[in-house]
């Protein structure tokens, strides 16, 4: 039973002693601790937030340079298909030029052969004439002499102008 | 409230230290019974008398409940190690508030005495110690060589019926807690001292060490039971709970400095358990005295509701007293009987278990030493935000 009889002076020795252990502590040990321990629960609490910012910064530039990159991309593809088209065009215009001036070429060697042959067949035209007059001429000398030779050469003769 | 956990793990602990507890007293019953027989014996035959007292003598150091008591019990000597003038004793101050007013004296004038045979006289009055507490001395002896008047009660218990001046001596357990003090305000001013030389970086040395067990404090203890409210009440709490904490393990120590009682004296807790129930009584707002003076039950109720209230107030600082004593002192005792049980049994063949089985409980109450801190801390917590909380 005894233990359960707080003594006096312990009692007045523990009341004391605890009460400047709580007030020291409380002053020169709790007080900057909790202070220190809030403090940098804040400024862990804010580099976290930056981060996140950071983050969401980063994500943000990063979609647009994507973006940009698309839109290059896009704009390159376009002044491809361009040039392309560019190049198919005149291509194709040289093409159809120079097609238009061969036929054109053509024509004309058409047209001139057209008319070196009408030239060749005037003169050719011609040349029969004077063979035909020739020969009419011969015909009618060698007429004289013998009926059949006259067929012969006659024959002869037409043999040689069966040319053209 | 959501303390129930608290409660339950608390009651399943506490019942599993009873049963060994319970255990090992019925043990030491029975080995009292013996040794009271073989006295008793001694006594009756004495035949051969110098064998009888030899007997008798050593019937003496089976006296474990004595044994005992006098080590979980305050002190006015330190012993060191050895026993008298055998060994080394720090003699500490003893201060009286006396009639004629204030007395000191080192305790070394009591020469060890406890038995009230060695009369101290200072400023013309006359002082003997008897069981650890300092009376005046009679003025004759008596057969026993004691000062001091013996009066067996009806309970069959043992005590001295002279007066007593007011002891403000430095005893043993006052020693202890000034030292655990000066302990604690260097520990944490140095820790303390790191917060403001490393301002946001991260801890190092012994504030590392104990930055968990305080913001465990704040976030377990405080924070859950308080509410927003927690930082007002942080310093009364981190306080408490260092203190308890570091006189619990002081305690546990078994050589100098450490081997007080602290904590295991009801005149600590007792102090603790009202500086937690001034703080609940005066931080306390209207809707805490609404709850006490005018109870929400039916009115015919109200006549039983409100004394039994108003008990509840005293009883919960007084269950925290009588809880962290009882935890400390019980588990003082269970490590003392176990080694006891060596001397019990008179046997060098106990030790091994008997000192496996202390080596044990004193781990264990490696746990209690925090268990009883955080409990004591979580309970104060928790009656202050009872007080503190606000309804709506």
């Amino acid at each position: 039973m005894d233990l359960l009889i707080p003594e006096i002076g312990l009692l007045a020795w523990n009341t004391i002693s605890f009460l400047v252990l709580v007030f020291l502590l409380g002053k020169f040990a709790w007080k900057p601790i909790m202070k220190g321990i809030h403090d940098r629960e804040q400024s862990i609490d804010e580099a976290l937030n930056k981060a996140e910012l950071a983050r969401q910064e980063m994500a943000r530039l990063s979609a647009q340079n994507e973006d940009l990159m698309k839109q290059a991309r896009e704009e390159r593809d376009q002044i491809l298909k361009e040039a392309k088209a560019l190049k198919d065009g005149i291509v194709n215009e040289a093409k159809s030029q120079a097609q238009a001036e061969g036929a054109k070429l053509i024509e004309k060697a058409r047209i001139e052969i057209e008319n070196q042959k009408k030239a060749a067949l005037a003169e050719l035209k011609g040349q029969v004439s004077a063979l035909s007059l020739d020969i009419a001429e011969r015909v009618l000398r060698t007429q004289l002499d013998d009926k059949a030779k006259q067929q012969e050469l006659v024959n002869n003769l037409l043999k040689d102008v069966e040319l053209n | 409230m959501d303390y129930n956990r608290v409660f339950v793990s608390k009651v399943r602990r506490l019942i599993v230290v009873f049963a060994l507890f319970s255990a090992f007293l019925g043990f030491n019953t029975t080995a009292f019974a013996q040794t009271d027989s073989v006295a008793a014996h001694g006594h009756e035959a004495s035949a051969p008398v110098a064998h009888g007292e030899e007997h008798a003598k050593e019937e003496k150091g089976f006296d474990i409940t004595s044994f005992i008591f006098h080590h979980i019990s305050d002190s006015h000597f330190f012993t060191l190690w050895g026993h008298g003038d055998h060994g080394v004793t720090l003699h500490l101050p003893v201060i009286l508030w006396t009639d004629n007013g204030l007395v000191t004296f080192s305790s070394s004038a009591f020469q060890f005495d406890d038995a009230g045979e060695v009369v101290v006289e200072k400023s013309g009055q006359r002082f003997a110690i008897a069981h650890n507490k300092i009376y005046y001395a009679n003025a004759t002896a008596d057969a026993h060589g004691s000062y001091v008047s013996h009066v067996t009660n009806e309970k069959g218990e043992e005590t001295v019926t002279n007066a007593r001046p007011l002891d403000f001596s430095v005893t043993k357990n006052v020693f202890s807690m000034l030292l655990s003090i000066i302990i604690l305000v260097i520990v944490f001013t140095t820790v303390a001292a790191g917060y403001k030389k490393r301002v946001g970086k991260a801890p190092k040395g012994v504030q590392s060490f104990l930055e968990p067990i305080i913001l465990f404090v704040r976030d377990d203890i405080a924070r859950p039971n308080l509410g927003h409210k927690y930082a007002a009440f942080m310093p009364y709490l981190l306080s408490v709970f260092f203190f308890i904490w570091l006189n619990n393990m002081l305690g546990l120590v078994p050589f100098f400095p450490g081997g007080a009682n602290v904590t295991g004296n009801i005149a600590l807790t007792v102090v603790l358990a009202a500086a937690t129930f001034l703080i609940t009584t005066f931080k306390a707002n209207k809707y805490y005295w609404g709850h006490i003076l005018n109870p929400p039950v039916p009115w015919w109720l109200k006549p039983l509701m409100i004394p039994v209230e108003i008990f509840g107030m005293f009883t919960k600082p007084i269950a925290l007293a009588i809880r962290l004593f009882a935890n400390i002192t019980a588990g003082h005792i269970l490590v003392m009987s176990l080694l006891c049980l060596i001397f019990i049994f008179n046997s060098y063949a106990v030790a091994p278990a008997s000192i496996f089985f202390a080596v044990f409980i004193g781990l264990i109450e490696f746990l209690v030493a925090f268990i009883q801190a955080f409990i004591f801390t979580i309970l104060s917590a928790l009656f202050i935000g009872m007080a503190v909380e606000e309804h709506h």
